[in-house]
């Protein structure tokens, strides 16, 4: 028997879903190939050998190092608790989180200077524990914290929702506490999805610019992270602004990658709750 | 002693039992899926606290909602055994059966006795394994070894060998009786399977809507079903039809869908007719009526499944009706699905449940 002619098959959808993802591709890569087409090797090097360029990359470290850690040790246990348990008014909880997200980033400075500038909302507590904000590196942590802590936030809730709730039962019934069965199985079990929120929130940090600038401004060496110092070379000097783009997107791309190897290993070949 | 008494609503469910185990004895929990069996072990665990209940195990009192008690889970010392084991899937085999030994035993010491537990069952090569890649009977048996490190006061099994093969299952109930013998506590036993619970629990309580409808040993709830759901549990076939008074004294049944049943059991209206597989005895087609099998009804063979020296002979009649016979009498009728017969059975036989 011969076999008929075969049913023709629409193939321009296929085609369509290449097409959409081709695009995608050549937009977002384009810009970046484009930031070390125009830049020499050794114009990066000169350009990082000044002074301003190495303390706006020390600084942009020191201060999303210290933001990503604020924002792990208060932003787990939160999410942990928005994830497990339901209570009167969570969804509203959950939309507050997450206003950062969608606030112009601007206005996420003008917001936080009312809050705890000088002539702010909690002006005169601050000011009363001796703490400075404004114009001072504490600011930039606290604008840093404030834009990326629900990048963080949201990435763990889901991280944490995703674990099997027997789990956690089966804990409690081993003879672990609440506090334990937070520490030994829904952190681990949840390690992917804490893994991603963090990489997420540092590299937000890591780009943070707007907030930074209208809260804290713009001094070399005590507020100037790296995107505002590319900012700065950019009216003056293209080819350093292009050179330190360079370094952040080296900084970024570094990032993004040993996260995803390290939740690749944080997957325990498909065991339960493994909240991948 | 194990004693539990709640009532509660959860979700769609109204439960209202109590129930007593006591030590090295076992009561099996079975009913429908969303009776409350389940629910019944998490309250027993204190992973759910009903509206009001209380729960003792010995001397200690777990939870009195009157007296305002509530003793957390991880302070009940309860072997817990879920349904999907739920093993820590980051943590070896062995840091699964040592997890619940911390504030037990100083370190050193926890791993060797996880070592020990796991040789126990035949585990030790086993104890670096990573939950993902052991097969389920193994899983089951570290499980079973994780819950039993803390020398538990009861033991709460959840469907134990239901996520085994038949070949494992054997096996594995032999080593969950001879643990439970060894363990001397009281046990509960959520389970599906009629055989499971005869094998392992002393009596077995059904649970249905959140109720205890019926506790007995396991002969004596094959022998006198309470209800259609308790004779199709203990493997009983069940056909629904009317009841009426006969003659004689025997009580007919019209079956829904065709055929009589006639019963030595009184009762009218709406019932289920049990009856059990070994009852049943075939013929060929057309045969002659004779003896005091009162009962002839014309079948379908749906399906023919040797099972050990012995045939299951799925009927339809038309409704589902269940018969075991030997080889032999397969061979003599030449059974074959799609062809018919005739299953006979006493009166005795066709025990009618009001529905």
């Amino acid at each position: 028997m011969r076999p008929g002619p075969r049913p023709r098959r629409p193939r321009w959808f296929p085609a369509l879903l290449g097409t959409a993802l081709g695009l995608v591709l050549v937009f977002l890569t384009v810009p970046v190939v484009g930031v070390f087409v125009n830049v020499s090797p050794a114009e990066l090097l000169a350009s990082l050998g000044e002074e301003g360029a190495l303390d706006a990359l020390r600084l942009s470290l020191e201060t999303t190092a210290v933001a990503l850690a604020i924002i792990i040790a208060i932003g787990t246990p939160a999410a942990y608790l928005l994830a497990t348990r339901s209570f009167r008014g969570r969804a509203l909880v959950v939309t507050l989180v997450e206003l950062p997200l969608v606030l112009p980033p601007a206005v996420a400075g003008i917001a936080l200077l009312a809050a705890v500038g000088p002539e702010g909302l909690l002006g005169d507590v601050v000011a009363g524990t001796g703490v400075r904000l404004v114009f001072e590196t504490a600011g930039v942590v606290v604008a840093l914290t404030f834009v990326a802590s629900p990048f963080y936030i949201r990435q763990a809730q889901a991280g944490f929702a995703a674990v099997d709730p027997t789990l956690l039962q089966a804990s409690r019934t081993l003879g672990a506490g609440e506090a334990a069965t937070f520490v030994r199985i829904a952190i681990p079990s949840a390690r992917a999805g804490l893994l991603s929120g963090a990489a997420l929130g540092w590299g937000r940090a890591l780009g943070e610019f707007g907030a930074t600038l209208v809260f804290a401004g713009s001094f070399q060496g005590v507020t100037q992270t790296a995107p505002l110092a590319i900012l700065e070379r950019f009216g003056t000097d293209f080819t350093a602004a292009l050179a330190l783009s360079a370094v952040l997107v080296v900084v970024s791309a570094t990032l993004l990658l040993s996260v995803k190897l390290l939740s690749g290993s944080a997957a325990f070949g498909g065991g339960t709750g493994a909240g991948a | 002693m194990l004693a539990l008494e709640a009532q509660t609503r959860l979700g769609g469910l109204e439960l209202d039992l109590a129930l007593e185990v006591a030590p090295g004895r076992c009561l099996a929990l079975a009913g429908p899926s969303g009776a409350g069996k389940t629910t019944t072990l998490r309250i027993a665990a204190g992973l759910i606290r009903p509206d009001s209940g209380v729960v003792r195990c010995g001397e200690q009192v777990w939870l009195d909602t009157d007296r305002r008690i509530d003793v957390p889970p991880e302070r009940r010392r309860c072997g817990y055994l879920f349904q999907d084991y739920a093993l820590f899937p980051h943590l070896r085999a062995w840091q699964n059966v040592a997890y619940g030994l911390r504030g037990e035993l100083p370190r050193g010491e926890r791993r060797r006795r996880a070592h020990e537990l796991l040789e126990r069952f035949g585990l030790d090569r086993l104890a670096d394994a990573r939950p993902a890649t052991l097969s389920g009977g193994e899983r089951q048996r570290v499980a079973l070894a994780r819950a039993l490190a803390r020398r538990p006061a009861a033991l709460l099994l959840d469907e134990p060998l239901s996520a085994l093969d038949a070949r494992t299952r054997a096996q594995a109930a032999r080593e969950l009786a001879a643990v439970m013998r060894a363990a001397e506590v009281p046990t509960l036993l959520v389970t599906h399977d009629f055989a499971e619970a005869a094998q392992l629990a002393d009596s077995v309580g059904i649970i249905d809507g959140g109720r205890v409808v019926q506790r007995d040993v396991p002969a004596a709830l094959a022998a006198a079903p309470r209800t259609a759901f308790v004779a199709d549990f203990t493997g009983a076939s069940v056909l629904t039809g009317m009841a009426r008074a006969g003659d004689g004294g025997l009580t007919l049944v019209t079956l829904d869908g065709g055929g009589d049943v006639a019963s030595t059991d009184a009762a009218t209206g709406a019932v289920a007719v049990s009856i059990h597989p070994w009852e049943i005895a075939l013929e060929p087609a057309g045969a002659e009526r004779h003896g005091s099998t009162r009962n002839q009804l014309d079948v379908e063979v749906v399906s023919v499944t040797p099972i050990g020296g012995r045939v299951r002979v799925g009927l339809a009649a038309p409704q589902p009706l269940t018969a075991e016979v030997s080889e032999p009498a397969v061979r003599a009728l030449r059974l074959a699905v799609g062809g018919r017969a005739v299953a006979t059975f006493k009166a005795t036989a066709a025990q009618l449940i009001p529905r």
